[in-house]
C-alpha cells in the first residue's frame, strides 16, 4: 500500500469530519448564543444550561480540525491562516468572549450579569459571521478580489442563520414550556433566510469558481452528484414541515429537526469536499503537495485511529449522562 | 508607522502566551488539589472538605474557561503569525501538537462537563473517575506542550533536508535533553502557584471575617504544599540550570550577566547589563559563587556572552526576569515554612491569632503568576535569536504582514486580555467576599444569621 498516497487522504477525511462535527455541535452553541437577547432572564439561564456541559468539548473540534490542517498539511495551514488573518483574529476574539461569558455571567455578580449576557451574544455572532467569511474566502481560493469578497459576505450571513436553526433545533430537544414555543417561533423565522442563503450560495459557487463549475456540470459526474441537492431539498422541506407540525413537535419528536439539519450539513460538506478534491487550496496546492513527511503522518495516524474512536465513545457517553430536558446548572 | 512587524509579531505572541499560561498554571495544579478535597470528603465524611471543593471548583471552572479560549488562540497563532515555523519544523511540531489535542484536550474538555455539572447525574465513583480524567488530561496536555517547547530549546532526533526538518527518532524528539527538567519545573510551579493562591484567597477571607472551618483547612493544605514544594522547586531549578548550561550556555551567560569567559566566576546579585558596551554596570558580585552554583566547583569555567558573537539573546530582560523568578522563589520558601510553622503550631482559627501571616499570604495570592511569567521570559527570551535553538531563526519564520495589521490585532488582544484579567480577579474577589458556607458546621459563635450562611459560599 502506498502510504504517501493514502495518509494525506485519510487526514483530509479526518479534517473534514472534525470540521463537520464542529459545525453541528458548536453550531448549536453559537446559535443559542445569538438567540440569547430574545429570551427573558430566566430563559437565558435555561438556554445556557442547555449547552453548559457540552460547549467546551464542542469547541475542541475546531482545534482538532485546524490541528489536522497544521499536522498533515503545514503548507496549506500557513497559506490559509495568513490569508485569513483578520477574520481568524476576530473569530478568536468572538470565541474568547463567548467562552468566558459562560462563567463570568454567573460568577462576576448580579450587577454585571446583563453585560456578560450581551457579550455572550456578541461573541457568538462575531465568531459565526467570521467563520462564514472564512469558508467563503476559502472556497473561492483565497484570492481576495471583489467577486470572492461578495461571495464571502454572502456566506458570512448564511452561516449564522444555519447556526440559529441548529440552536433552535437543540432547544426543541432540551427545553419545554414557553421557551420551547419560542424556539419553534425562532426556527420558523430563521428557516427561510437560511434556505435562501443556501440556495444563493449553491447558485453562486459555480459562478465564482470556474474550476468548481467544471466539476459540477460535466457528465457523467453531474448525474452522480444529483443525490446531494435532492437530499438537501428533501431535508429542507422536512425541516419546514417539522417546525410547523404540532403533532411532531409536541409528541417528543422535535429532535427530527436536528436530524434534518444534520443531513443538510453532511450533504453540504460532501459537496464541498467533492468540489475541492484533489486540491486543498483551489488553484494552488493539492493534498499531496501540501502534506507533511510520510513518517510524521504515520506517527500521528497511529495515535489518531486509537484516540478518535475513544473520543467519539466518551462524547456519546457524556451526551447520554446529560440527556433529557436541561436543568439548572449546579456544581453540587 | 515605523514599527518593525517582526518585533510586533513577537510582542503579540508574547502577549498571547503570557495571558494563556496564567490559567493552565492554575488549572494543572488545582484539579489535583480538588481531587484531594473530594477524596478527603469521601473518606472522612467531613462536610468542610466538600464545601472547600464547591468553592474552589467554581474558580477552577472559570480558570479553565479562560485557559481553553486563550489556548485556542495559541493554536491559530502559529499559522497566522509564524507560518515559516510550521513549514520548516511542521514534521516535528505538528504531531506533538496533534497528540496534545487527541490525548489531552478532548479528554479534559469532555469530562469537565461531568466533573462540573454531573455530580447529581452519576455515581460518586464515576464522578471521581471523571475528575481524575480531567486532572490527567491537563497534565498530559502539559506533557506534550512542554515536550515541544523543550525540543525547540534543545532539539534532538531530527535531520535536515533542503531546509526542512524530518524526524529520525520520535523517542529522542519527545524526551529531548531539557524535557524532563522543564516538565518537572513547570508541573511543580503549577502546584506551587495553586498553593499560594488557595492560601492567599483563604487568608483574605479570614481577614474579611467571612471564613469558616473549610477556609482554614484549605489554608493549611496550601501551607504544607508550599513548605515542601517551594524548596523542591529550588532543587529542580538548579538541575534545570545545569542542563541549560550544558545545552544553551548563551542563555545562562545572559541570566548571570557574564560577558567574559572565566574560571571562578563571581555571582552578580544586581547590576545593569549593557549590550552596547558589553558589560554589566554597578554590579554587586559575590566571588566564585556563579561557578559554584553552575558547575558545582569553585573554579569551574563559565562561558561569557562574548564567546557567542551576535547570536546572543537580549541580555537585560533575561537578567532581570531571572532575578524576579529567583527572588519570588526564595520568598515562597520562607513564607511557606513560616505559614506551616504558624498554622500547625497554633490551631486557633481566627484572624487575630495570625494577623501578620494572613496579610502576607493575601498579598502573595498571585505570586506564583509572577514567578511563572518571569521564568518563561528567561527561557523564551533566552532562546533568541533562535526559534529552534541553533537550527531555525525566529526572524526567518515570521509572516509577511504589515506593521499596521499586526499592531491593530495586537492592540485588540491586549485590550481584551486586560479587560478579562480585571474581570477574573474581580470575580475571584466577588466569590471570596461571600460568607463561607462551612460556617454552618460551627456551633453558633458568631453573630451571623443562618440565612446569610446558607446563601454564601464554601
Amino acid at each position: 500500500m502506498d502510504l504517501a498516497y493514502w495518509l494525506p487522504l485519510f487526514f483530509a477525511g479526518a479534517m473534514g469530519l472534525a470540521l463537520l462535527i464542529y459545525v453541528l455541535l458548536d453550531g448549536y452553541d453559537l446559535g443559542i448564543g445569538m438567540l440569547l437577547p430574545f429570551a427573558s432572564d430566566e430563559e437565558k439561564d435555561v438556554m445556557v444550561a442547555a449547552i453548559g456541559p457540552f460547549w467546551d468539548a464542542n469547541e475542541t473540534w475546531i482545534v482538532l480540525g485546524v490541528g489536522i490542517l497544521l499536522i498533515a498539511f503545514p503548507q496549506a495551514h500557513s497559506i490559509v491562516l495568513t490569508s485569513l488573518y483578520l477574520p481568524v483574529t476576530l473569530m478568536l476574539m468572538g470565541l474568547i468572549l463567548r467562552g468566558v461569558a459562560f462563567d463570568f455571567r454567573v460568577k462576576a455578580g448580579d450587577a454585571r450579569k446583563a453585560m456578560w449576557n450581551r457579550l455572550f451574544a456578541l461573541g457568538s455572532l462575531v465568531a459565526s459571521v467570521c467563520q462564514g467569511w472564512m469558508v467563503g474566502a476559502y472556497v473561492t481560493g483565497l484570492t481576495g478580489d471583489t467577486t470572492s469578497t461578495l461571495f464571502a459576505a454572502m456566506i458570512a450571513l448564511t452561516l449564522p442563520a444555519l447556526y440559529i436553526m441548529l440552536g433552535a433545533a437543540w432547544l426543541l430537544i432540551k427545553t419545554e414550556g414557553e421557551l420551547f414555543r419560542k424556539a419553534i417561533r425562532w426556527g420558523r423565522l430563521a428557516v427561510f433566510p437560511m434556505g435562501a442563503g443556501l440556495l444563493l450560495v449553491s447558485v453562486a459557487t459555480p459562478l465564482v469558481s470556474p474550476a468548481i463549475a467544471d466539476k459540477w456540470f460535466s457528465l457523467p459526474n453531474a448525474i452522480g452528484l444529483l443525490p446531494i441537492p435532492l437530499s438537501t431539498a428533501v431535508a429542507y422541506a422536512g425541516l419546514i414541515w417539522i417546525f410547523h407540525s404540532k403533532q411532531i413537535l409536541f409528541n417528543g419528536y422535535g429532535w427530527l429537526a436536528f436530524v434534518a439539519l444534520s443531513v443538510i450539513c453532511v450533504m453540504a460538506s460532501i459537496g464541498l469536499g467533492y468540489s475541492l478534491f484533489p486540491e486543498i487550496i483551489i488553484g494552488q496546492l493539492t493534498l499531496w503537495e501540501a502534506a507533511s513527511a510520510t513518517e510524521s503522518l504515520l506517527f500521528t495516524f497511529w495515535g489518531a485511529i486509537i484516540a478518535l474512536p475513544a473520543i467519539i465513545g466518551y462524547t456519546i457517553f457524556i451526551y447520554r449522562v446529560f440527556r433529557g430536558k436541561a436543568t439548572a446548572l449546579s456544581y453540587e | 508607522m515605523d514599527f518593525d512587524p517582526f518585533v510586533l509579531a513577537r510582542i503579540q505572541f508574547a502577549a498571547n502566551i503570557s495571558f494563556h499560561i496564567l490559567f493552565p498554571t492554575i488549572t494543572i495544579g488545582l484539579c489535583w488539589v480538588l481531587l484531594y478535597f473530594r477524596l478527603r470528603f469521601t473518606f472522612s465524611g467531613d462536610k468542610a472538605w466538600e464545601y472547600a471543593y464547591f468553592f474552589w471548583v467554581k474558580i477552577f471552572a472559570l480558570s479553565f474557561a479562560l485557559g481553553v479560549v486563550s489556548g485556542i488562540t495559541m493554536s491559530f497563532q502559529f499559522g497566522t503569525n509564524w507560518p515559516g515555523f510550521m513549514e520548516r519544523a511542521g514534521n516535528i511540531a505538528g504531531p506533538l501538537l496533534g497528540y496534545e489535542v487527541l490525548t489531552a484536550f478532548f479528554l479534559e474538555a469532555s469530562f469537565l462537563g461531568i466533573m462540573l455539572f454531573g455530580k447529581e447525574r452519576v455515581s460518586n465513583r464515576t464522578h471521581l473517575v471523571a475528575s481524575s480524567l480531567v486532572a490527567l488530561g491537563t497534565t498530559a496536555s502539559a506533557f506534550w506542550i512542554l515536550s515541544l517547547n523543550s525540543w525547540m530549546q534543545t532539539p534532538a532526533g531530527y535531520r535536515i533536508e533542503e531546509g526542512v526538518l524530518f524526524v529520525e527518532s520520535w523517542w529522542e524528539v519527545i524526551f529531548n535533553p531539557s524535557f524532563p527538567y522543564r516538565l518537572a519545573h513547570m508541573l511543580n510551579a503549577s502546584l506551587l502557584t495553586v498553593a499560594f493562591l488557595i492560601m492567599g484567597v483563604s487568608a483574605w477571607r479570614a481577614l474579611r471575617q467571612v471564613d469558616g472551618p473549610a477556609t482554614w483547612k484549605v489554608m493549611r493544605t496550601g501551607a504544607l504544599m508550599a513548605a515542601v514544594l517551594a524548596p523542591l522547586q529550588v532543587f529542580i531549578g538548579d538541575l534545570h540550570g545545569l542542563n541549560t548550561l550544558e545545552h544553551q550556555p548563551a542563555k545562562v551567560a545572559a541570566m548571570e550577566g557574564i560577558w567574559e569567559t572565566e574560571r571562578g566566576a563571581p555571582l552578580t546579585l544586581f547590576g545593569f547589563p549593557d549590550e552596547e558596551e558589553k558589560t554589566t554596570h554597578l554590579a554587586i558580585k559575590i566571588p566564585k559563587l556563579a561557578s559554584l552554583i553552575l558547575t558545582h566547583e569553585l573554579d569551574g569555567e563559565v562561558k561569557g556572552l562574548n564567546e557567542f558573537g551576535d547570536d546572543i539573546p537580549p541580555v537585560a530582560p533575561v537578567f532581570w526576569s531571572f532575578r524576579v523568578m529567583v527572588g519570588v522563589g526564595v520568598l515562597m520558601v520562607l513564607v511557606g515554612w513560616w505559614a506551616t510553622w504558624a498554622l500547625f503550631r497554633r490551631r486557633e482559627e481566627n484572624a487575630e491569632a495570625h494577623a501578620w501571616l494572613l496579610r502576607v499570604l493575601s498579598v502573595m495570592a498571585f505570586s506564583g503568576w509572577v514567578a511563572v511569567l518571569a521564568g518563561w521570559y528567561v527561557t523564551e527570551i533566552g532562546r533568541q535569536p533562535w526559534v529552534v535553538d541553533g537550527v531555525l531563526r525566529t526572524a526567518d519564520v515570521v509572516a509577511d504582514h504589515s506593521a499596521a495589521t499586526v499592531m491593530g490585532t495586537l492592540l485588540g488582544y491586549v485590550g481584551l486580555y486586560a479587560f478579562l484579567l480585571v474581570s477574573y480577579v474581580g470575580a475571584l474577589r466577588y466569590l471570596a467576599t461571600k460568607p463561607a458556607r462551612s460556617l454552618s458546621l460551627m456551633p453558633q459563635q458568631r453573630t451571623m444569621h443562618d440565612s446569610e450562611i446558607t446563601a454564601g459560599e464554601n
